[in-house]
């Protein structure tokens, strides 16, 4: 009876992802290049370089994201004041914003007329536009990312002991120790959870590039290109496929990496 | 209350920095999409020709959007709670893989799903020129955030000893369906209602590949006007989504914690 109602989800499921995927797999080996399309992303120089920018960018905005969300996150986890509330939901806000919109976010900032721009100028003197570049990008993705890393940072925090980093206060433990020996293991679990949706979310973002550029060398832009512009669709299939396996997989193994941890700690 | 040290005021400054940046071009958009002439600032004053403008070209989005969002919660109602229900009965291996599977349109790119119904689907009758196509692609998204928050709260209530209960005393299964499973998953299905809403009202990464120029969302029009309307339209544009998310956005925020999904964030 229950297997029953699992029926209908089941269904579509396989019929529009299941077996879509596996149409996939098999297009992305039907081009005059066969089955070493697959290999392509390694062997070609341009799919290798844009790869290569991806995981770098993917991996930058992590790293940025971890200390700007953990920062923030254990601030307000561990500080009651009054306006508290306030801004947990501000920085909380954007959660659920398309990409598109956070690409504007963007050129809001940093575009010919951004906020940024302007500021910059008024100190240096140089008007410099980032909202097109890389760096645009970048700003972008780490927009997106602060609001779900800091709900897992906080959740996390709120489960941290105060009274461990008092001890090691009362031994005489700095700020910085306290931080690095007590607060940053403690949320360790979170923090590679968080920081590998991050990445993932990164490597296979594509409204925020497409607004800001469709130059950026970024690999989802390269795939939408070879889709569009070369109209080379067994290629597209390949790359886009192997992106997908590498998103699937980093979130996988660091879901179980965070598991078997939470359950040593537990 | 207790004194505070200079690390205290620190981290607020810094806090309130990062709230500045994710605050401040909001608000900026929204207040271009409404002035004259952005470059000379708010002293060329304040209109509404932006928006109107927006409305006469793109109302036809708005509308399909909100249908589509209409279509793809109705969707996974049907399809999710009774879903959910299973995957919470059964404690076998294969409701587990089942589970994990669900969740893989989240963690894949968009784009590779609408590549991968593209390749599949490109010849089915009308089917890809339909908005019926739009509307696959987001329920594949957004089911798993409705399974998993009925899920949760399912988890929460025990609803096998309730049922129990209600078997006892001699309900069938259908009447404890109604009158048992589904009031108590209420706010688990309040909860991905919204989410799934919000989600597919903004979703970009495979709404564009899998759109038709018949069949244009309100994200896929805005990225249109980003590239090709100058600021103002595209704020004004911003702002109307803005007036449609934002209550949901307030509404999730007030009813919980949104369910964590993994990859739950790809913007879409």
């Amino acid at each position: 009876m229950t297997f029953l109602l699992f029926l209908p989800a089941g269904i579509v499921f396989a019929a529009f992802f299941l077996v879509p995927l596996g149409q996939l797999f098999l297009i992305g080996g039907s081009g005059t290049e066969g089955w070493a399309a697959y290999g392509a992303i390694l062997a070609n120089r341009n799919y290798l370089s844009s790869l290569v920018s991806t995981t770098a960018l993917s991996a930058a905005v992590t790293a940025a994201t971890l200390l700007i969300s953990g920062t923030t996150g254990v601030f307000l986890t561990r500080n009651r004041f009054p306006g508290r509330a306030a801004l947990v939901a501000m920085l909380t806000f954007p959660l659920a914003f398309p990409g598109v919109v956070i690409g504007f976010m963007v050129i809001m900032l940093g575009g010919r007329q951004g906020l940024v721009v302007d500021l910059l100028e008024g100190l240096t003197g140089e008007r410099l536009v980032f909202a097109y570049t890389m760096t645009g990008l970048f700003v972008g993705y780490v927009y997106f990312s602060i609001p779900r890393t800091i709900l897992t940072v906080m959740a996390s925090a709120e489960k941290l002991d105060p009274r461990i980093e008092e001890a090691a206060r009362s031994l005489g433990a700095g700020p910085l120790r306290v931080v690095l020996d007590v607060i940053v293991p403690g949320l360790k679990p979170a923090l590679f959870s968080a920081g590998a949706i991050c990445f993932a979310t990164s490597m296979g973002a594509f409204g925020t590039a497409f607004t800001l550029a469709t130059r950026i060398n970024v690999l989802p832009v390269t795939i939408y290109g070879v889709f569009t512009e070369q109209a080379n669709i067994a290629t597209a299939a390949a790359l886009s496929f192997v992106l997908g396996v590498l998103t699937w997989a980093v979130l996988a193994v660091a879901r179980t990496a965070s598991g078997s941890t939470v359950a040593a700690a537990g | 209350m207790r004194r505070r040290g200079p690390a205290f005021w620190c981290l607020l400054a810094f806090t309130l920095l990062v709230c500045a940046f994710l605050i401040v071009p909001v608000a900026m958009s929204m207040l271009a999409g409404v002035t004259v002439n952005y470059q000379s600032g708010l002293s060329s004053g304040l209109t509404l020709r932006w928006v109107a403008q927006v409305w006469e070209g793109y109302s036809d989005t708005i509308f399909r959007s909100m249908g589509i969002a209409v279509a793809c919660l109705a969707c996974t109602l049907v399809l999710g709670v009774p879903a959910a229900y299973a995957l919470n009965r059964s404690q076998s291996v294969p409701a587990r893989v089942i589970e994990e599977l669900l969740v893989m349109p989240v963690a894949i790119p968009g784009l590779a799903t609408a590549m991968a119904l593209i390749v599949t689907y490109n010849t089915l009758g009308n089917f890809r020129t339909s908005w019926t196509f739009i509307l696959v692609g987001h329920v594949l998204f957004t089911l798993p955030f409705m399974v998993r928050s009925v899920l949760a709260v399912m988890a929460a209530v025990d609803l096998k000893t309730l049922e129990e209960g209600a078997a006892s005393l001699g309900a069938g299964f259908r009447q404890r369906f109604f009158s048992i499973v589904l009031p108590n998953c209420r706010p688990g299905i309040l909860a991905g209602s919204l989410m799934v809403v919000t989600l597919s009202m903004g979703e970009f990464n495979m709404t564009w590949l899998l759109h038709t120029p018949l069949t244009k969302t309100l994200p896929v029009g805005l990225a249109d006007a980003y590239a090709s309307l100058r600021l103002e339209v595209g704020s004004a544009y911003t702002l109307v989504f803005f007036l449609m998310i934002v209550p949901l956005l307030v509404a999730i925020q007030l009813l919980a914690r949104p369910v964590q999904l993994a990859g739950q964030g790809a913007p879409r």
